[in-house]
């Protein structure tokens, strides 16, 4: 090993692969040097994953050649790719919530002693790994228990118990606040300083170019080239990642009203497992106005969309719209009343990905005209309006008719905001409107979201991505531990003092 | 797009028919390890078909079988598998029976009766069904289980309630209900050469039937039911609300249910509810709701071919074979079909992800195969 | 449909911890239902509810329900619910009829394991390789299962009745067991019980039982305290992780759902041997079996006493000609609901509380004016007891979470 100092940890040489009628990935190259973290970036949808789940063995290449340490390889399952020391940390957790989290890093690769399970043993050797590492976890303690960065503690030491030298780390600051990135990025130079290897996945610039040693930009499938993050710009890489500038969230001039469109007062919801997840919501939105609302993931996010939405009952204080008290309405009367939601996971909430789009069109609007007339479905002007959809926000697609599966991730977002701004709504709740999204989608919804303000439209914005949030938003407020814990003004908050608020590490009147 | 759906026909029709033929290829198998020869099975089963009044009773139990199928269908159409028709037709004729056949109701006119007669059947069927929704909607108890406890209890019920004294009088060594009066009853058509009439009491199937492809396709309430069964979540984010979207489902397929046992009761000859009365129809109906992929005109052609196989199956005593022959062929052709659906299935998707990748060629299409569903 | 409610969200630390019975728990609720049985006993005229003979009865009823149970467990831990278990048991009864009257009794369970394995190999092959929904694979599996045994039996045997299959060998402890009997007969209350028990297990004990009760005991050790069952719990909980880690899911789950199908075989097996070989000589029990499992959260302690309970109201039942026990019985489960409604009242679950106490009290009621169950109802007795336990404490049952969901390799 002590001569092959410059042989690199990974190198894929022409990697293609295929999927059904399109090309995910196709000549990529890439080389990843030893005890260096190295960046892949790229766009939503660029085949960025595509790629990791190549080289962790989750699938076979079309195409190509995969060299790890200077040895050809084939990877036939995950378990090939760990035998080589590759390890993957997913962008969505990949854990057993029942099991405790000793079972879940020692699984697959279990320490047995006389036939059965060393429990005793695999709880000192992941305390050990913890301490050496800093990423604390009590090993006794069942990962339903646990909250997001423990959780992505576990996904690391799960890696590292393998004895993995080279990471895999798939979007893995998505649901973090800055300062957990810095926590992060202070473990990944530990990591490195201890000879490992990081394959990072990202497409946030600034992040990038903060931990990795070298950028590999990856564009429509194929890799475009590679970048020095020291010398390279923002500007640069995207212009390499899309060809162009990217897209910036701004607002224009304020469009606010005083007319109220959506009040809660004093709201508070018990989940049905007895646990406060808001308490003491406030919120007020105008016409005209966007409210962002930043938290980490967990924090009552989901809970305070589905009040205001009426899929949950809230326990204590009241929700107006437009002045009229709809606490107790359905969720079909509060849509009646103009109510449209683009929902976070649009494929859980926000589309039947086995129903034609015109079908989908009518969904949240099966009691409205177009879609229906009387208790009957009004198929022909479901889907004339559904061609209208198509047209004015640039669904890609080549009938209304195919399912709502055959469509790009971006082309089902541009389809929902379409559906969701039909029928002139008064408020609009966005969840995560351009989670992974390609650019050009982004762009159109922040075009759309827009146009929609200034034409009076209050709308209710819950993001991640703090750019977004703050570039959008007319006014801004955090939510932790359930409750609102500041309102900011987003001209003058930068995302370090917002991720500060959101962990509760700061606070602000 | 008439290609589209030209082809989508064809796909579905694919695993019904292949289902068959590879049914049909493993009973022959089986029957050449045993010593049969196939043609002579098929020569039986053939001669069989030409029989009116296997023809005639085929069809009678067509109808059966159908509204059994709906009943499962319009369950299976949410999500929500009704294992429970069994009990709850059997205790719905069986109570109706007991109810049609009541002294009391002596003076009240003949068709009156037969309307009457029905009304409690559904509402038998369709309560009996009601305590599995209850329990699902406010407990969160699977039906699945819930039915199959309800059909052991339906069980359990009747046999209580068929003692005499309570719901049934013993004629020689038979426990049934009171024997309906003929004006309590509906008229069956004879057929010459059939010792079994064809039961007029069929055509409610076909309306049944009818009004399900009705409610299906062309109703908001239809549109809710399949929006749930695809996508639960995104159907209550729509402002459908599944616990009324599943207790009007499971009270409609209960309430149907409680239908398939009335032509046997109203149109056959015992006029009376016995231990002796058909069961079965129930496993029959998800069968046949599987195989007819839950359409209203799936289901009855698989009604139709259900019915006809297990009336030819007599036919091949004659050849020596025995008759059960047909029980293997329709439990295969249900294991055949469930699998080659699912197949068809994933294989249609990925057809058409295809189709739309090279449709939108001109843009870039490498994030289709990400973005989509990998089913 | 399970997602009817809304997805939690993540759970801080120490925000719930979820109420557990353990094994101890479930020995301390048997024994209070040892204790009750004792006392009814006593007090009324059944005076043989734990007799050598009754305890032998039960668990001649108990057995096969067990079996069934632990099949279901072997497969639902592995994430694949199995409904066939009826069918497989079908399966292995034939097998153990048709091979058993010819080579001897253990020629015939051994045949059972395997026809009721290859039962569970076309399950894992519908569910696992073809994605197909469990329940309808089961159903469907039920079907053909029915269908062939019924042919080849007619076939084979013209409608005859077979020749009787050997009984394997059965234990008996000299000198104990009469002691034991000799003792219950005394009618002592509890010391006379636990002898008629205790005299139950030794007096003519079938191997076959006693295999039984090893296997429960060899399971929960090896799925919980194994490599091994790891792996394989990995893949009824999250089969996505458990692939991300390199654990060949499909094998697991195949394995799985194959022991399943062969511990479901000897269930069945187990109804034929030392008797001849019938039609729908299974009778339910499958299904009894598989409520067994859910009555025992997925556990096999539970599932173990959910067996015991359901196959004792069974077995018993020659033992009580007045139905008077069973009267009884109506009295503790209205006893048990009382106290349940209690406990539910103090955390504030007024609705289950509510619905419980009227229940219990609609019990007591029918338990005053009557004087004995009518016999009917006495075979309905474990799906009632189901029903219930599902409806009443549903908050507390704790499958494994992907149990039921078809697993596609590499599509998440």
């Amino acid at each position: 090993m002590a001569d092959t100092a410059d042989v690199p940890a990974v190198a894929l040489r022409g990697i293609t692969k295929r999927y059904p009628g399109v090309v995910a990935n196709s000549d990529i190259n890439l080389t990843v040097h030893r005890g260096t973290v190295h960046a892949l970036v790229g766009e939503n949808g660029a085949g960025k994953s595509t790629l990791m789940k190549t080289l962790y063995g989750m699938h076979r290449p079309d195409e190509g050649s995969i060299e790890v340490n200077g040895e050809h390889t084939t990877f036939h399952s995950p378990a090939d790719a760990i035998a080589v020391g590759i390890g993957m940390v997913h962008q969505h957790f990949m854990l057993a919530d029942n099991l405790t989290v000793w079972e879940n890093i020692v699984l697959g690769s279990e320490p047995v002693k006389a036939g059965r399970l060393d429990a005793a043993g695999a709880r000192a050797q992941i305390r050990e790994l913890g301490q050496r590492y800093g990423l604390a976890v009590d090993p006794d303690e069942l990962v339903e228990h646990l909250g997001v960065g423990a959780r992505q503690r576990v996904e690391i030491l799960k890696v590292l118990y393998r004895g993995a030298k080279i990471l895999i780390l798939d979007e893995p600051t998505g649901v973090l606040v800055p300062q957990e990135v810095d926590e992060l990025f202070s473990n990944l130079r530990e990591l490195k300083a201890e000879g490992l290897t990081i394959i990072f996945i990202s497409h946030k610039l600034d992040e990038v170019r903060a931990i990795s040693d070298e950028i590999t930009v990856i564009r429509r499938g194929t890799t475009v080239g590679t970048a020095d993050p020291n010398a390279v710009t923002n500007r640069e890489l995207a212009e390499m990642m899309v060809g162009a500038a990217l897209p910036v969230p701004e607002l224009r001039e304020s469009t606010v009203t005083d007319r109220v469109v959506l009040e809660l007062k004093g709201i508070e919801v018990i989940t049905s497992t007895n646990r406060t997840a808001l308490s003491d919501i406030d919120l007020t939105i105008h016409a005209g106005e966007v409210v962002g609302i930043a938290g980490v993931e967990g924090n009552g996010q989901p809970e305070l969309v589905n009040v205001i939405m009426g899929i949950i009952p809230p326990a204590a204080g009241t929700i107006e719209l437009s002045g009229v008290d709809i606490s107790g309405h359905s969720t079909l009367k509060r849509r009646e009343a103009g109510v449209g939601f683009i929902p976070e996971d649009r494929h859980r909430q926000g589309l039947i990905l086995e129903a034609p789009l015109w079908e989908n069109r009518i969904l949240g609007h099966q009691t409205r005209p177009p879609a229906s007339k009387g208790f009957l479905i009004n198929r022909a002007a479901a889907r004339a309006d559904t061609q209208r959809i198509v047209a004015d926000y640039d669904v890609r697609t080549p009938s209304i008719d195919v399912l709502a599966a055959a469509l790009s991730g971006g082309n089902q977002q541009k389809l929902i905001v379409g559906r969701e701004m039909s029928g002139n709504p008064v408020l609009l709740i966005a969840a995560h409107p351009t989670r992974g999204v390609d650019v050009g989608a982004q762009a159109a919804i922040w075009e759309q979201l827009r146009h929609a303000r200034a034409a009076g439209l209050a709308v209710l914005l819950i993001s991640a991505d703090l750019e977004e949030l703050i570039g959008m938003s007319d006014s801004l407020k955090v939510l932790l531990r359930g409750r609102f814990v500041g309102t900011y003004d987003p001209h003058e908050v930068t995302p370090e003092s917002l991720g500060g608020a959101m962990t509760g590490a700061e606070r602000v009147g | 797009m008439a290609r589209f759906s030209l082809r989508s026909l064809g796909l579905a029709a694919a695993a019904p028919v292949g289902a068959v033929i590879i049914a049909a290829a493993i009973s022959s198998i089986v029957l050449m390890i045993t010593g049969h020869s196939p043609v002579d099975a098929a020569i039986g089963m053939w001669s069989g078909l030409g029989k009116t009044r296997i023809q005639i009773s085929a069809i009678n139990n067509a109808g059966a079988y159908y509204l059994a199928a709906v009943a499962v269908a319009i369950g299976f159409k949410m999500n929500l598998l009704n294992i429970g028709v069994e009990g709850q037709y059997t205790l719905a004729a069986m109570i109706a029976a007991a109810f049609a056949g009541a002294r009391w109701l002596g003076d009240v006119p003949g068709v009156l009766r037969v309307v009457l007669t029905f009304l409690v059947a559904i509402l038998v069927g369709a309560a009996w069904a009601g305590i599995a929704v209850v329990l699902k909607v406010t407990r969160g108890v699977s039906e699945v289980i819930s039915t199959i406890m309800l059909n052991s209890i339906a069980g359990a019920l009747i046999a209580y309630l068929m003692v005499p004294g309570r719901m049934a009088i013993l004629d020689g060594n038979l426990k049934h209900t009171v024997d309906i009066p003929n004006d309590g009853l509906v008229g069956a058509i004879s057929i010459s050469g059939s010792t079994t009439p064809l039961y007029t009491l069929t055509l409610v199937a076909v309306v049944v039937g009818i009004a399900y492809a009705l409610l299906l396709n062309r109703t908001v309430f239809g549109f809710s039911l399949r929006a749930t069964g695809l996508n639960p979540a995104a159907a209550i984010a729509s402002g459908i609300g599944a616990k009324k979207m599943a207790i009007t489902a499971m009270l409609i397929s209960g309430g149907v249910a409680g239908l398939v046992g009335m032509a046997e009761l109203l149109n056959g000859g015992a006029h009376h509810y016995s231990q002796e009365f058909p069961t079965g129809y129930g496993i029959m109906g998800i069968a046949i709701a599987l195989l007819g992929r839950n359409s209203p005109i799936g289901m009855a052609l698989a009604a139709l071919l259900w019915s006809f196989l297990g009336g030819v199956s007599n036919s091949l005593q004659s050849k020596h074979i025995p008759k059960e022959l047909v029980t293997i062929m329709q439990g295969l052709i249900v294991l055949c079909v469930v699998i080659a659906y699912e197949v068809v299935r994933r294989y249609k998707i990925r057809l058409e992800q295809r189709e739309v990748a090279r449709a939108l060629s001109d843009s870039p299409g490498s994030d289709l195969a990400e973005a989509g569903v990998t089913a | 449909m399970t997602d009817l409610q809304e997805a939690p969200a993540v759970v801080p630390a120490s925000a719930t911890k979820r109420f557990t019975l353990g094994t101890r728990g479930w020995i301390l609720i048997s024994l209070a239902s040892f204790l009750f049985i004792s006392l009814i006993r006593v007090t009324t005229d059944a005076e043989n509810l734990t007799s050598v003979g009754a305890v032998q009865s039960a668990l001649k009823a108990a057995v096969p329900i067990a079996l069934a149970g632990l099949a279901g467990l072997w497969s639902e831990r592995a994430g694949v619910v199995n409904i066939g278990l009826e069918g497989m048991m079908i399966l292995g009864s034939f097998g153990c009829g048709e091979v058993g009257q010819y080579h001897g009794a253990w020629g015939g369970v051994i045949t059972g394991m395997i026809c009721g394995a290859l039962g569970g190999l076309v399950l894992a092959l519908a569910t696992v390789t073809f994605g197909v929904d469990h329940i309808v694979a089961g159903v469907a599996l039920t079907i053909v299962a029915q269908g062939l045994t019924l042919f080849l039996a007619n076939l084979w045997m013209g409608g005859q009745k077979g020749k009787s299959v050997p009984d394997v060998q059965r234990i008996t402890i000299n000198g104990f067991a009469p002691w034991l009997h000799h003792v219950q007969e005394k009618g002592w209350f509890f010391v006379s019980d636990l002898a008629g028990t205790v005299g139950g297990f030794v007096t003519q004990f079938s191997v076959l039982s006693l295999l039984t009760i090893i296997f429960i005991i060899a399971s929960g050790w090896i799925l919980w305290r194994t490599r091994f069952g790891l792996r394989l719990r990995s893949t009824g909980e999250a089969p996505y992780a458990a692939e991300s880690l390199g654990v060949s899911v499909y094998w697991y789950k195949y394995v799985a759902v194959t022991i399943s199908g062969a511990i479901a075989g000897l269930g069945g097996a187990f109804l034929v041997v030392g008797l001849n070989y019938q039609d729908q000589q299974t009778g339910g029990r499958g299904y009894i079996g598989l409520a067994s499992l859910i009555f025992g959260n997925w556990r096999p302690a539970g599932m173990a006493l959910g067996s015991v309970l359901f196959g004792y109201t069974d077995g018993v039942r020659l033992y009580d000609p007045t139905g008077e026990a069973m009267h009884a019985f109506v009295l503790l489960v209205s006893i048990a609901l009382a106290v349940y409604a209690a406990l539910q009242f103090r955390l504030a679950h007024r609705a289950v509380a509510l619905v419980s106490a009227v229940i219990a009290a609609l019990g007591l009621l029918w338990f005053a004016m009557t004087d004995t169950i009518p016999e009917q109802f006495v075979g309905a007795a474990p799906y009632v007891i189901t029903l219930l336990v599902m409806g009443l404490a549903s908050q507390h049952l704790r499958p494994p979470k992907a149990d039921g969901h078809p697993y596609r390799k590499g599509s998440h």
